[in-house]
């Protein structure tokens, strides 16, 4: 999967869990959580749709990982490489 | 509808010991992660505390007095939209003792009107106050207490100490005492939007549930009690049940933890270290209720939704789990509560302790539950008076119906104490395949507590059952 696939697969799984996330002004350096008002919990969520869609196991210390669209998919790039 | 045990399967993916808000958020997470789930549950009716009972006509909720707003994002996502929608606000809230009697809609706003106008408190230290209990995090800093922390930005305000605190004690059980962590994330929930209801009352909510989860192919039995969770070579093997061994790799147990650990799996399968930590665990305390329903066309004056009433002269942790109390909360149920019940109801709740009620012999049991039932009325006139006339029924719950009822370790209708969180969250780590959901560690507790805790622990099980 490309950089650019992984962070529409994080964009798509957010849109899942809040239906009026606004993704215009998004900045892929920035944190998610500030930019689209996300929670701990939603972040949670989007571990568990990575393990049920591609089964990533992703351990709770790598979580900070997700921070970022850049950094979702710089954690994200060598694990999904053969999807 | 559930059914009977005769009609469950001998193998799952995963078993659900309980029927609790978490018992039922834990089934209905597995269930979409595409496991085969079975659901237990001893009594006839599921919701674990969160459940009613019919009387006459009546239906009466036993913990469905307000939640916070961030039910509405919970359940939009982990369970329904129908669900989602019969949330509405509760917009009057009740305060009144002897030191201040007010109305409000229990938010931040409103709160910092009240607390500057009313109470006389710089705005740049309420501005403070609330930027540090929003910033607080279950895995801050525990050493300081939410005494502490109210002295340090209202020193010597005890009115204002009772405005914050008294409704999270009601909440959650906590005191003075405890992790001030513990009591500023569940007030800043509840300041974040007020008080929401279920519109439709707690039968409603879990008949939705319910359908929902069969819906999802989640096998549902009731009357079926776990007597022991099977635990071979160190790794969960399933349950026995009703006398009957049904295997699955993975147990999730909605009994209260200390009942999971030293009932259902038994002291035997955990290292000493562990007791170690489950030994230490206080259980929270628990409730005694007065039920009170009103004569088919007799109605009463819209006095608030939610009333926090004492007459005592300050406010005292000890006071309040006292059995004879001089304060209590009257959840009012209008019929807009249950549109189409045209029943008004009324529900006061006290903490209490178990062991205060336990020790009574048959006589003076009778004799205290009368006698709370006749304080309970005295305080009631005061907001609607003659209302005596009205009533055509009144029962009482005191610790011991509710331990009868839930099976909770000392009837606790708040879970336990802080430390009981880490040992739920770890006690897979110890026995693989065993997991615990529920009320732990005071800030997973409550309605809202209990559902996204449900979620937590699911992704753990999820993670669990794709690795073996």
């Amino acid at each position: 999967m490309t950089r650019a696939a992984i962070k529409d697969l994080i964009l798509e799984i957010i849109k899942d869990i809040d239906e009026d996330a606004d993704f215009n002004t998004l900045q892929s350096d920035q944190p998610l959580r500030d930019q689209l008002d996300l929670d701990s919990m939603d972040f949670l969520d989007i571990v568990m749709e990575l393990r049920k869609r591609h089964k990533l196991q992703i351990p709770e210390e790598d979580y900070p990982q997700l921070a970022s669209l850049d950094s979702c998919a710089n954690y994200l790039e060598p694990l999904l490489k053969n999807v | 509808m559930p059914f009977s045990l005769d009609k469950a399967a001998d193998s799952y993916d995963v078993i659900v010991i309980g029927s609790g808000l978490g018992g039922l958020t834990t089934a209905k997470r597995l269930s979409y992660c595409g496991h085969k789930v079975l659901l237990l549950e001893f009594h006839h009716q599921l919701g674990g505390l969160a459940t009613w009972f019919k009387r006459k006509g009546h239906i009466f909720d036993i913990s469905l007095h307000g939640f916070p707003y961030g039910m509405v994002k919970t359940c939009k996502k982990y369970w329904t939209r129908e669900i989602t929608d019969s949330i509405v606000q509760l917009r009057n809230i009740v305060f009144d003792n002897p030191q201040f009697s007010l109305q409000t809609t229990f938010d931040r706003l409103d709160f910092t009107a009240l607390l500057n106008k009313k109470f006389k408190i710089p705005q740049t230290v309420i501005d403070r106050f609330f930027a540090t209990v929003a910033g607080m995090n279950f895995y801050d800093d525990q050493t300081m207490t939410t005494r502490e922390l109210f002295e340090q930005f209202f020193p010597g305000r005890t009115d204002v100490h009772r405005l914050l605190m008294e409704p999270i004690t009601y909440a959650n059980g906590s005191t003075l005492d405890d992790p001030a962590i513990t009591y500023g994330i569940v007030f800043s929930n509840f300041m974040n939007k007020g008080v929401f209801t279920f519109e439709g009352g707690t039968d409603k909510l879990i008949r939705m549930m319910t359908e929902d989860l069969e819906k999802n192919g989640v096998m549902i039995c009731t009357n079926a009690k776990v007597e022991r969770i099977l635990v071979e070579k160190g790794k969960v093997r399933g349950v026995e049940v009703n006398g009957r061994v049904i295997t699955a790799p993975a147990v999730v147990s909605n009994s209260g933890i200390t009942n999971t650990i030293y009932n259902l799996a038994g002291r035997d399968v955990f290292s000493s270290d562990f007791l170690e930590k489950a030994d230490a665990i206080r259980v929270n305390n628990s409730s005694c209720q007065v039920y009170i329903g009103l004569k088919k066309d007799s109605s009463i004056e819209d006095k608030g939704d939610l009333l926090f009433t004492s007459t005592a002269p300050v406010f005292d942790s000890s006071e309040l789990l006292d059995m004879h109390t001089h304060s209590k909360t009257f959840s009012v149920y209008y019929p807009k509560t249950r549109p189409g019940h045209d029943r008004f109801a009324i529900v006061a709740s006290m903490n209490s302790r178990f062991g205060d009620w336990s020790s009574l012999s048959p006589t003076a049991y009778e004799t205290e539950k009368k006698a709370l039932i006749e304080r309970t009325l005295v305080d009631l006139n005061r907001y609607f008076p003659g209302v005596n006339e009205k009533i055509d029924w009144l029962e009482a719950a005191t610790p011991k119906t509710f331990n009868r009822y839930t099976l909770h370790t000392h009837g606790t209708s708040f879970g336990t104490k802080f430390e009981g969180l880490a040992v739920s969250r770890s006690i897979f780590k110890e026995v693989p395949g065993l997991f615990h959901v529920g009320s732990v560690g005071i800030i997973m507790s409550g309605w809202l507590g209990a559902i996204n805790y449900g979620v937590i622990v699911s992704n753990d099980v999820d993670s669990y059952i794709r690795s073996v």
